[in-house]
């Protein structure tokens, strides 16, 4: 149909590295570009990045397109946009995925529109269709309750990543590539949103990302107190503490650690889930994870449709002998 | 200060997700027994923009909201929390659209109101969970945008805006118009007081059709999309959960916790 070819990977970098979806998006990116028989392109776009180039080689990319000025250190939408289209104009890649991050949640949508494309955001799913040659762009919709098979006869075919939904290649340190300089040209006085401060709220302790056990705390657990029991099975399990919307809604622990379609999405070992009702928005940001138990009074709560341990009962009491049960096992 | 809130009717995302269907034809949800609201997102940017006109002292709020099947009830809850104006484009015409249709007939409706300084959405609608819209409009209107703000401070035509990351927060200025999307750490909306459900009873809505707005039919809803959707289903869950037993819920708990060890979860 158009002249568009290959599969181009937003390289979305922070703190001076590639970030680990962009290698999910390489991943996905190569398993796509492999079936049309097509290249994958890495685009990086940032401030003395040209370094990270190897680590885009590394993670499946054949050609590695390098945007690099000094106004694009930090993220800011009109720059970012403006460079993004005048690169996707070159490249014309027939797919191009970004990750549906801080960034990717602002930069995909405006650069859909000013290319006059249409995007999918947060694809949990991507594939060839072998019929048409066109992207399959699976995404939970209705909160998670269902999800919905998009397709667009434009190019680019532009989706972002849920985080965690891709595999990431074994990393390749041998593959390399050719490297493309492209000037941002960017006319400073047409960047309109000035960045002021960036606030990092750091929880203390192992970033819920991260950890291999987490224990989140619902609606149902009342208040700030009640979390500080949740914290020390937690520590116990060298694990982190996690939330549903409404314990931060309400103050009782940080913004950072909601877990669900618009907080984090997690894939831990084990995820113990205390007085959360289990809704889907809430399932979506820990349905990953390997093992779900659920502590409800709700014998019906929907969170034990998608628990495999759980106990019908008040927190209150079940936690403290729960808690105290896993102490004298470990010690034991 | 002239605030524009885009609000949409949706199925309830609150009501429990056993109530949830699609029809048979693949296409339509609902959710069995629960009636429409307003898309919870859109209920957090009319909260901002209560919020900013409450700062400036005055202003107009006029929510904006496109549909087919509008329920003035639904959509007159803004009204009902101290918006000033509802404008609905209602029409057959609308039914049916992607992102594309829908940012593109908001971005006209709002050009035809002339004057604006603020156009809030909602960091994503219930039902799509695509965050575009916001987004969307500004690229049409070419107005700068900030995403998922937590708090806006006007100061005569520009903003300091918070903007929520997974880490924190980052301070953006804008100047304005602007549109913004609104996330939920703004605070929770209000509930409509007895005042504002007297007042919103006595506006009547403006009605817009596609001509209203100066686009053709065949540029909204159905036929003005751009993504195509082939299917739209429910992931099954085969998982079965094992409850543990006991005399007490001490009891309980002790057995959860000697199960969880044999099967070596911890
Ligand atoms: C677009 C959109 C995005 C959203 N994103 C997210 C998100 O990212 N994350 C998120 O979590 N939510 C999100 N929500 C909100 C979501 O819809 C639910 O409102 C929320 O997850 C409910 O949290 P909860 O389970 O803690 O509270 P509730 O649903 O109120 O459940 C509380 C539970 O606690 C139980 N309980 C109460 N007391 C006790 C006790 N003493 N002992 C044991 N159990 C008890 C109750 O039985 C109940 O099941 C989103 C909503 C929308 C519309
Ligand atoms: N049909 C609509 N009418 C009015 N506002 C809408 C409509 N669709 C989306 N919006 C606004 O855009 C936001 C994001 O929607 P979406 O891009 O679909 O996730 C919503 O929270 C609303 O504020």
């Amino acid at each position: 149909m158009s002249e568009s070819s290959g599969v181009a990977v937003y390289g979305e970098i922070a703190d001076g590295k590639l970030l680990p979806i962009a290698l999910e998006g390489l991943g996905i990116g190569r398993k796509l570009a492999d079936s049309l028989g097509q290249e994958v392109a890495a685009v990086l776009a940032g401030s003395d990045v040209a370094g990270l180039a190897a680590g885009a080689f590394a993670g499946g990319a054949d050609r590695v397109y390098v945007v690099d000025d000094p106004l694009l250190k930090d993220y800011q939408p009109d720059a970012y946009v403006s460079v993004m289209e005048k690169v996707i104009g070159q490249v014309k890649p027939r797919v191009l995925i970004m990750g549906q991050t801080d960034v990717g949640r602002d930069l995909a949508p405006r650069l859909a529109f000013r290319l006059g494309v249409p995007v999918t955001m947060d694809c949990v799913e991507l594939a060839i269709d072998p019929a048409s040659g066109r992207l399959l762009q699976t995404k939970p919709v209705y909160g998670g309750n269902a999800q919905a098979v998009f397709t667009s006869d434009a190019d680019p075919q532009m989706v972002t990543i849920r985080t965690k939904a891709m595999t990431p290649l074994q990393p390749d340190n041998s593959r390399k590539g050719e490297v493309v300089k492209i000037a941002a040209g960017l006319d400073a006085s047409t960047i309109r949103t000035k960045l002021v401060d960036r606030v990092i709220e750091d929880v203390a302790g192992i970033r819920i990302e991260d950890a291999d056990v987490v224990v989140a705390g619902g609606r149902g657990i009342g208040g700030a107190e009640g979390f500080a029991q949740l914290e020390e099975l937690a520590r116990l399990l060298r694990g982190a503490v996690g939330a549903s919307r409404p314990p931060c809604d309400n103050g009782w622990v940080p913004d950072t650690v909601q877990i669900g379609l618009t907080g984090k999405i997690i894939a831990p070992e084990l995820y113990i889930a205390v007085a959360i009702s289990g809704s889907s928005q809430h399932l979506s940001g820990c349905s990953g994870a390997k093992t779900i138990v659920a502590i409800n009074k709700d014998p019906e709560a929907n969170i034990f449709r998608q628990a495999r341990f759980g106990v019908v009962g008040d927190w209150k009491k079940v936690l403290p002998a729960f808690t105290a049960r896993v102490k004298e096992l470990m010690a034991g | 200060m002239n605030i524009i809130v885009c609000v949409k009717q949706v199925i309830d995302p609150e009501a429990p997700p056993r109530s949830f269907k699609i029809d048979a034809g693949g296409t339509r949800a609902e959710m069995q027994g629960a009636p429409p609201v307003i898309d919870p997102y859109g209920e957090f940017a009319v909260e901002a923009a209560l919020k900013v006109k409450e700062a400036a002292g005055n202003g107009k709020i006029t929510a904006l909201s496109l549909g087919t099947g509008l329920l003035r009830e639904v959509v007159k809850k803004p009204l009902a929390m101290g918006a000033d104006a509802l404008i609905l484009l209602e029409d057959a015409a609308f039914a049916g659209g992607d992102g594309w249709s829908t940012a593109s007939a908001l971005a006209a409706a709002i050009r035809k109101t002339g004057e604006y300084d603020l156009i809030l959405c909602g960091r994503e609608a219930s039902d799509t969970n695509a965050g575009q819209t916001g987004p969307g409009i500004a690229a049409i209107l070419g107005l700068p945008c900030v995403t998922l703000v937590r708090r806006i401070d006007v100061a005569g035509d520009t903003a300091k805006v918070e903007r929520v990351t997974s880490a924190g927060y980052e301070v953006v200025e804008v100047p304005l118009p602007a549109v913004m999307t609104v996330s939920n750490e703004i605070g929770e909306p209000r509930y409509p007081t007895i005042k504002g459900i007297m007042a919103a009873k006595k506006i009547e809505p403006v009605v817009w059709k596609p001509a209203d707005i100066g686009i053709e039919p065949s540029q909204v809803g159905a036929s003005g999309r751009r993504l195509k959707m082939n299917r739209l289903f429910q992931p099954v869950h085969e998982g079965k959960c094992e409850l543990a037993s006991g005399e007490t819920p001490e009891e309980v708990a002790a057995n959860l916790a000697a199960r969880l060890r044999e099967a070596k979860i911890f």
